[in-house]
């Protein structure tokens, strides 16, 4: 890294620098606010897939208690 | 929706190709690429800019050729595509216009120049592509939404080209040329440069587009569980939106 930052030529942080900085801001921030709108989006999936995974459960817990109780012999 | 679990494939290598393409195109922009007898450093932008922009135009072209696939086949995964292809290409364009705007204010000490044909032409394809989500979620019913979105992804997307050879053809403009059809007058190394950093920006596209597309389709994929585990009435009406459903 220090070999290949020698090499490189000067970077003028005068006001050209700040133009070309800003661009690549912008970029970087651009991707950055989609990446995390995906991230909420992700989050919400997960959250749905474990709404049906509890409602599945219950849903199957409420099928074995009905089938338990027409098992059960009538008094 | 037809079941589709197979968008992720080949993501996680798809991201890492993106992102040894984007560092080193931005090793060899800052440390390798020359600076511009004429520019200076400031020519560093159009590295960015320019495959942002051309990046984004192929992006809307794409759209519209998977809305041609759309209305041929009737199958509402390909309106999904185009859908995410258009949406991808719109915040491409927008960081081009952006990053260009940038470089003007740099370069000519104006944020936008309305007498110069290049930039104005790619506003007037941003905002006709920028109705795009509004049509969509003007029309209430899915099919018809599917159909009308694609029809007009078909229009627009054929009036890119057509934009862009007509910029090419006027006499008068004062963009910077980095590439033109006789193979750009760029010197090697810059060249080379370019050219990392396009198949970068353009890998870049790939991924977020697949990335998109896979979470959609978890979505779906997550709905249509419910629908067949829980019946219909489990599943909660979507609601009027701009994205396919």
């Amino acid at each position: 890294m220090s070999t290949l930052l020698a090499a490189a030529p000067a970077i003028p942080l005068g006001e050209s620098g700040k133009f070309v900085a800003g661009a690549y801001i912008v970029f970087v921030v651009l991707i950055l606010v989609y990446v995390t709108i995906m991230a909420v989006r992700a989050q919400r999936i997960e959250r749905e897939l474990a709404e049906l995974q509890r409602d599945v459960e219950a849903a199957r817990a409420g099928t074995e208690a009905e089938a338990e109780r027409a098992r059960e012999p009538a008094l | 929706m037809p079941p589709t679990t197979t968008y992720g494939k080949g993501l996680r290598s798809l991201a890492l190709a993106t992102t040894i393409t984007i560092g080193l195109a931005l090793v060899l922009i800052f440390f390798y690429a020359p600076l511009d007898a004429e520019q200076g450093f400031v020519q560093k932008i159009f590295y960015l800019h320019v495959p942002l922009a051309i990046v984004s135009l192929c992006g809307f072209v794409v759209g519209g050729a998977l809305a041609i696939c759309h209305l041929r086949t009737g199958d509402r995964k390909w309106d999904l595509r185009s859908y995410v292809a258009i949406h991808m290409a719109l915040i491409f364009g927008i960081g081009g216009l952006i990053t260009g705007s940038i470089w003007a204010k740099a370069s000519w000490g104006h944020w936008w120049v309305w007498n110069e044909p290049t930039l104005v032409s790619f506003l007037i394809v941003l905002l006709l592509f920028a109705t795009y989500q509004p049509l969509r979620f003007s029309i209430e019913d899915p099919e018809r939404q599917s159909r009308y979105a694609s029809v007009f992804s078909i229009v627009a997307g054929a009036f890119v080209p057509l934009n862009f050879i007509a910029v090419r053809l006027a006499a008068q403009y004062v963009h910077p040329r980095v590439l033109t059809l006789g193979g750009g007058q760029l010197p090697g190394s810059m060249r080379l440069t370019f050219l990392v950093s396009l198949v970068g920006i353009a890998l870049l596209y790939a991924t977020l587009w697949k990335y998109e597309m896979t979470a959609k389709n978890t979505r779906f994929a997550v709905r249509r569980l419910r629908r067949t585990l829980l019946g219909e009435d489990a599943v909660r009406p979507v609601g009027r939106s701009a994205a396919p459903s």
